[in-house]
């Protein structure tokens, strides 16, 4: 999903209204508004690279289809982000540093471990947590494979699982045991639910799948 | 109702329905907690955000054994935002772990709470420490226990066919819940809240009580939801009690969780386990005689004897030893079939190198010794459908001597038992005038699908489908019921809900029954109605019963354990490995595990396979890539994260196969719990489908490249 293509009417480029900020480029740049921020704060070049910080920026990012502002110093990460400022604690604070998965969003539709970017780099980024995807009462397909599938136990690792799994499925709604690996190797589940998700993603020999197996219940 | 006769009271009948009458239990819907697990909805202890909440950090020990000489937080009381420095262990103290708690800040961000962490300065005198158990002759204090002998073991062995003689062993490892240990704690005046990450919601009050000096009534524990335990989250542990310390100084609620490396290195570990075992067979290949001489450490407590032999606990002629050797790290924590997983490994291989030895096929091996086993006839049964789903009698061949190719195929098998009786527990059960009905437990889901089995237990009470019952857990203010711990949560909640609920069900059928124009006993509950027995025009649907208990609702409470045969203990279970062996890189994959096990009555079929596929995805991961490795220079930890932690991944597990003992013969027997069986005998038989596969006898677990490549060139034994 482009940036200008989102229906929130939000845009990279309406971000960029300072004319200090005009000057940097890529995801650093977008979606940090200096004019807001306190004047220490602002971006500027230190020997030729854009720098802000390390006081609070203001950060402007679209989560879940909702435009949000938040002021965050610049180390904070877009995982803590999310959880503490934002409240949106979906995606899980498991290992801390992109070995486990838990933390996974999607950030313009590609997965990336959240615990492993920083807030500024997505500013101006529309991110989606597994809650984006879908609520209790209208699930998305995969959250509802994952039920059928019994894909969860104490259900720490699902929130990664999900996305991670949503994002496999619509790169290849059919995939291979080396996409699985591929879109799945970065997950970790402790309980053990690995069968079940398999299901979910139609591994073979786990015919289950998103259309769910018959357990008589 | 019965009569019972030895009494001459009445007595409630309290049981579960005939099989063909059974509307839940046996089923396997789906958990009822799925949907908002799914799409992160559940709210965890470490997701909740009350305003105002601060972040606080603990303050480790980088020393396996020190005295603190000074320690100065001025520096970090100075930094904005910081709240409340608390020190945990002062000067003087002396540190016994690497990761031990020194100091606990509380802070606006948690990134303020790491800078003042960061700005403690703390000064320590190192002490000399050992982390090396394995080599237990270099350890500074060893605790021989007693020696234990039972017959003669030195004339069974001296008239033995066959003895095998070697050392084998398993390191310490993690428990790894992906939720850290750790709680939300806030205070309303002298009233303290916590959401906890707990296994043990009813007992958890009285403890922080207790610490903080205030009554356990004014203790409130929160858990609808946690993040694994699998035995490591009993207690509130000292951050627990730092957490809520720091609110309190604090005035505003604080969250303290544990960082990962924190969470590997002090927050749960299993203990090690190494013996020399010498076992003797019979020209009949029976056992004759067993001695172990074992050693372990569950860290700074050592670690106590496992049960050897194994299963085989009836064998005359056995020598036990067992040395306890504590080390400089954390102490152990039950982990999932405490001393379990251990012993089976210790027994099950050298078993398995004595049918070697004897040039028997290990299942006929084990076959002619069941005997000596509390369980022969279940494991008889059980290893005659392990061995046909294997396809063991066309497919297993003798250890091979050849290495005609990089990539060799073997079968092992090992068999486990387990308790698993239902724990001490209360529920509450109400039935409202609409019709609603309401189980309130002080019980927790841990993940194993606690909620889900207590409402098909109420569902399946009351005639009923699940969404038309309730279940309330996680919180204290519910009838106590006990920790989940040993596989006792599902007999435990399941007996207590069934007397609860039957007991709420008879006060509404008296109060119906006249209307029915039949005795209360004559009426039953099923599809949404109550009728009369065998004639099921004489009826009303559930609501309208409802309806006549009038303003008041009807309630009852419910007991475990109490009357009725609902529950009972004692289970077996067979499991065989498939593996395949790069010869050339040592490198070990699963093909395929196969699970049968017996539970006695299952409640939720679906949910009892995943049980089965969580055990034995663990197995695999303790079998071929789990274990905590102790620095012997610094004493820390060299793998206290999850990259070289190495958990097994999606496809690291194999095919798994799963079959469930139940109908007649073990329906009978009532609920029976099943967290802990299916992870003990994955370490073993994934040991003996190695040794099958490629001729010899890795010792050591986790099977990992190196060790394997060792014991094929004949080296790299323990000491």
């Amino acid at each position: 999903m482009s940036d200008e293509a989102k229906g929130s009417g939000f845009s990279r480029r309406s971000f960029l209204r300072g004319g200090a900020a005009g000057a940097l480029s890529g995801g650093l740049a977008a979606g940090l508004l200096p004019e807001d921020a306190a004047a220490a704060a602002a971006p500027k070049d230190v020997d030729g690279v854009p720098t802000v910080g390390p006081g609070p920026v203001e950060v402007e990012l679209e989560v879940n289809g909702v435009v949000r502002r938040l002021e965050a110093e610049p180390r904070v990460t877009l995982l803590d982000a999310l959880r503490d400022h934002l409240d949106t604690t979906g995606p899980k604070r498991v290992c801390d540093r992109g070995a486990c998965g838990a933390c996974t969003v999607l950030e313009d539709g590609h997965p990336i471990y959240a615990c492993s970017r920083l807030l500024i780099e997505s500013a101006g980024r529309s991110i989606t947590t597994v809650e984006g995807l879908g609520s209790p009462d209208a699930m998305h397909e995969v959250q509802q494979a994952f039920v059928e599938n019994d894909a969860q136990q104490c259900g720490y690792c699902t929130p990664g699982f999900v996305v991670a799994a949503a994002a496999l499925l619509a790169r290849n709604p059919r995939p291979g045991e080396r996409e699985i690996e591929a879109g799945l190797g970065g997950n970790f589940c402790r309980c053990g639910t690995y069968m079940g998700i398999l299901g979910v993603v139609g591994a073979p020999g786990h015919a289950a799948g998103r259309s769910g197996g018959d357990h008589g219940g | 109702m019965l009569r019972d006769a030895a009494e001459g009271t009445t007595v409630a009948d309290y049981s579960w329905p005939e099989p063909d009458r059974r509307g839940q239990i046996g089923r396997g819907p789906a958990r009822l907690d799925g949907a908002v697990k799914s799409t992160g909805f559940a709210r965890y202890p470490s997701d909740r955000n009350p305003p105002g909440l601060l972040a606080a950090k603990i303050l480790t020990c980088p020393h396996a054994h020190a005295r603190v000489v000074r320690i100065d937080t001025a520096a970090a009381e100075a930094i904005p935002g910081v709240r409340v420095v608390q020190v945990i262990q002062g000067e003087g103290s002396e540190i016994q772990w690497a990761g031990d708690e020194v100091a606990a800040v509380a802070a606006e961000t948690d990134d303020i709470a790491r800078d003042a962490l960061r700005a403690i300065q703390v000064e320590y005198e190192v002490l000399p420490h050992f982390v090396t158990e394995e080599h237990r002759e270099r350890a500074p204090v060893a605790e021989p226990g007693s020696e234990r002998t039972d017959g003669d073991p030195d004339a069974a062995f001296a008239s033995a066919h066959r003895t095998v003689e070697q050392t084998l062993g398993m390191p310490q490892m993690a428990h790894m819940c992906l939720e850290p240990h750790g709680q939300v704690a806030s205070w309303d005046g002298d009233e303290l809240e916590v959401h906890a990450s707990t296994q043990a919601v009813s007992t958890l009050a009285g403890q922080f009580a207790s610490e903080l000096g205030i009554p356990a009534t004014q203790v409130r524990i929160r858990t609808e939801y946690m993040g694994g335990g699998f035995g490591s989250k009993f207690s509130p542990d000292r951050w627990g009690i730092v957490g809520a310390e720091l609110a309190r100084e604090a005035g505003a609620p604080v969250k303290l969780f544990l960082d990962r490396d924190q969470e590997v290195s002090v927050a749960g570990s299993r203990p090690s386990a190494f013996a020399r075992v010498r076992v003797a067979a019979d020209e009949q290949g029976r056992l004759v005689a067993w001695d172990s001489d074992s050693w372990g450490s569950g860290g700074l407590p050592g670690a106590g004897q496992t049960p050897l032999p194994y299963v085989f606990s009836r064998l005359p002629n056995r020598r036990l030893r067992h040395t306890s050797v504590p080390t400089n790290l954390a102490g152990a924590r039950a982990w999932r079939a405490p001393n379990h997983p251990q012993a089976c490994f210790l027994t099950m291989a050298s078993l398995d190198d004595l049918a070697n030895e004897l040039d028997l096929d290990p299942i006929e091996f084990l076959d002619r010794n069941l005997e000596f086993t509390g369980r022969a006839d279940v494991y008889r049964e059980e290893l005659g459908i392990a061995a046909g789903m294997a396809g063991w009698k066309e497919r297993w061949q003798p250890r091979k001597r050849s290495r005609d190719s990089a990539l060799q195929r073997g079968l092992g098998v090992s068999i486990h038992t387990w308790g698993g009786r239902g724990h001490a527990s209360n529920c509450d059960v109400t039935v409202h005038a609409d019709g609603a009905v309401e189980a309130r437990i002080g019980s927790q889901d841990i993940g194993t699908g606690t909620r889900t089995i207590v409402a098909q237990v109420l569902a399946e009470t009351f005639g009923l489908e699940l969404p038309q019952v309730r279940v309330s857990l996680g919180d204290n203010r519910f009838p106590q019921s006990g920790p989940s711990g040993g596989s006792s949560t599902v007999g435990g909640v399941s007996a207590s809900t069934r007397r609860a609920a039957q007991d709420a069900l008879r006060e509404v059928l008296a109060r119906v029954a006249p209307e029915l124009g039949a005795a209360p006993e004559e009426l039953a509950a099923a599809g949404g109605r109550v009728f009369v027995e065998g004639e099921p025009s004489r009826s009303m649907s559930w609501t309208e019963a409802a309806s006549r208990i009038g303003g008041a609702p009807v309630s009852a409470q419910g007991r475990n354990p109490g009357p009725g045969r609902l529950i009972s203990s004692g289970v077996g279970g067979v499991q065989i490995a498939e593996v395949e062996v790069d010869m050339e890189t040592g490198v070990v994959h699963v093909e395929r595990m196969i699970a049968v096990q017996d539970c006695g009555l299952i409640v939720n079929r679906r949910l009892a396979e995943s049980q089965v596929h969580g055990g034995l995805i663990m197995g695999v991961g303790y079998a071929l890539f789990e274990e905590w490795i102790p620095d012997p220079v610094t004493g820390r930890l060299l793998n206290a994260d999850m990259e070289f932690y190495k958990l097994a991944g999606l496809l690291d597990v194999g095919s798994l196969e799963v079959h469930m003992m139940t109908g007649p013969g073990y329906d009978e027997r009532g609920v029976i719990g099943l967290g802990e069986p299916p992870v003990i005998s994955p370490g073993a038989a994934i040991s003996n489908a190695v040794a099958n596969a490629i001729g010899v006898r890795v010792p050591y677990l986790p099977l990992t490249p190196d060790r394997v490549l060792d014991a094929l060139a004949g080296r790299g034994g323990i000491a």
